[in-house]
């Protein structure tokens, strides 16, 4: 480029850097973009903006994420990582630097590993693998819990604490199994049906937390189909709460966590058996005691009225209505007897009044006649000799002389 | 109330959902009054038996783990912390 001697067209910095800049911020593209580099120079001061600068073979791109969008992300960023960022240019014209304004930062491939997911959900789904119909209860007190997770690492560690603490009661079956890896997800389809073969009553999928490849194999399409024709009813506690694996979708339930998911399993744990125990106990007692009660009750009744009934007591009754009578009869004849007794006085007293003997103490005499012994009350009777009756005695008499 | 399996076998020998399901039935049973009083009383002191023989089982759980290895299950060794 030769340069004209004279400039007709004088531009100032300022000029010359708000053009740069209307032409890149002018650039539909480049305010919506996703590029991918290498992270170096990373900084992370104390103002929570997020400095860094990505690089390929033979450019670099310097970036910023403000502190807004970082804490909102909380993106996994390291010196040296694969990238994938999304963002828009701007021009900072103090510096006359561009650099890219960064939204979203994701480990290098995690976009196309998302998309993957999508698609495979969307297939699975209308193949009707997650239908709500076909999601099993699972049972409120399990006799046997399978497993299928790591045999080393807290996931396992977590479920088996919780259980034993819950439902210390229950038998649980492991099947160890890779979580990661080529080899996971053919290992976990393995797991499934060899543990289906010992009818377990509900099995817990599991392992820890993880980035999105980390978690890969439980977006596999054979593990989410080996869940899905699973006998025993699956509880999927993959990652953490905000982890949804294809396995979440097509377990019976998911849990947000491995120890939610063993809870899950455990809704009936040994203090709900305990306490179930205790009111049947307490029930059977008092029913027991109950019973008794009216039973005493009505013995007491019946014998009331037994011994109301007796002979015993007939008799009883019988006797004291008989002294009654017979207090009565010996009442009634001793006033008879005590009436006729002054009757019988009184009839005494006037014969005795009329007692001849009595008249003879007065001077007067019963004659008799000897001859037929007839008593003389006339003076024609009086003949022969008499016997002459006096007060202390008798004589006799012939008649001399009658007037 | 259907006499049923459980109440012919000695209570040690049974599970403790077996066990269980027996003593509700008694309790119900119980709750009916309709049997003749030995009766009662003979079903209470299974029932007794039953409650003593859950409580035990609860009491004394462990929680058994064991492991898939193949087809086979043998017992599980648990990482101590």
């Amino acid at each position: 480029m030769q340069p004209t001697l004279f400039s007709s067209n004088h531009l100032t910095i300022s000029q010359f850097t708000f053009r740069v800049r209307k032409l890149l911020e002018g650039d539909s593209e480049l305010q919506d973009v996703w590029v991918e580099g290498e992270v170096s120079n990373l900084s992370r001061p104390a103002s929570g903006h997020i400095y860094f600068t990505l690089k390929d073979k033979n450019a670099s791109l310097k970036c910023v994420m403000w502190k807004t969008d970082a804490m909102r992300a909380r993106p996994n960023i390291q010196e040296g990582a694969a990238v994938e960022v999304h963002g828009k240019i701007a021009v900072y014209e103090p510096q006359g630097q561009y650099q890219l304004i960064v939204n979203i930062i994701q480990p290098k491939g995690e976009g196309a590993l998302f998309q993957e997911f999508l698609r495979l959900k969307s297939m699975l789904e209308s193949e009707g693998l997650f239908d709500t119909e076909s999601k099993r209860p699972i049972p409120a007190l399990p006799k046997k819990i399978g497993i299928v997770t790591s045999a080393t690492g807290a996931a396992l560690r977590d479920m088996l604490n919780t259980t034993r603490r819950r439902l210390p009661f229950v038998q649980v079956i492991l099947a160890p199994s890779p979580v990661q890896g080529v080899e996971a997800p053919p290992a976990l389809v393995n797991a499934l049906q060899s543990l289906n073969k010992q009818n377990p009553d509900v099995i817990l999928l599991a392992r820890g937390g993880g980035s999105i490849e980390d978690l890969w194999a439980f977006n596999d399409e054979r593990v989410v189909r080996a869940v899905a024709a699973s006998k025993a009813p699956i509880i999927c506690g993959v990652g953490h709460e905000t982890d949804f694996t294809l396995c979440d979708f097509a377990a019976d339930l998911r849990a947000p966590t491995p120890t939610a998911a063993a809870e899950l399993a455990t809704q009936t744990t040994i203090d709900d058996l305990h306490e179930q125990l205790l009111f049947h106990s307490s029930r059977l007692t008092f029913l027991i005691s109950r019973l008794l009660a009216d039973q005493k009750a009505f013995l007491s009744s019946l014998a009331s009225r037994l011994k109301y009934a007796s002979p015993e007591r007939r008799i009883q009754s019988e006797y004291q209505h008989l002294d009654e009578l017979s207090r009565r009869a010996f009442s009634a004849l001793t006033h008879r007897i005590q009436l006729q007794s002054a009757n019988v006085d009184g009839i005494s007293k006037r014969l005795q009044a009329l007692n001849p003997e009595g008249i003879l103490s007065r001077g007067y005499a019963i004659i008799t006649r000897v001859e037929d012994g007839k008593v003389v009350s006339k003076v024609s009777q009086a003949d022969g000799k008499l016997n002459v009756r006096v007060s202390d005695g008798e004589f006799e008499a012939i008649v001399n002389r009658k007037s | 109330m259907a006499k049923t399996k459980s109440t012919q076998k000695p209570v040690e020998e049974l599970s403790y959902e077996e066990a269980l399901v027996e003593l509700e039935g008694i309790v119900e049973s119980l709750e009916g009054e309709q049997s003749p009083l030995e009766d009662s009383m003979k079903l209470f002191e299974r029932g007794q038996s039953l409650a003593a023989h859950c409580s035990a089982l609860l009491e004394s759980a462990q929680l058994k783990v064991q492991k898939l290895v193949g087809e086979s299950v043998i017992p599980f060794e648990e990482e101590t912390e």
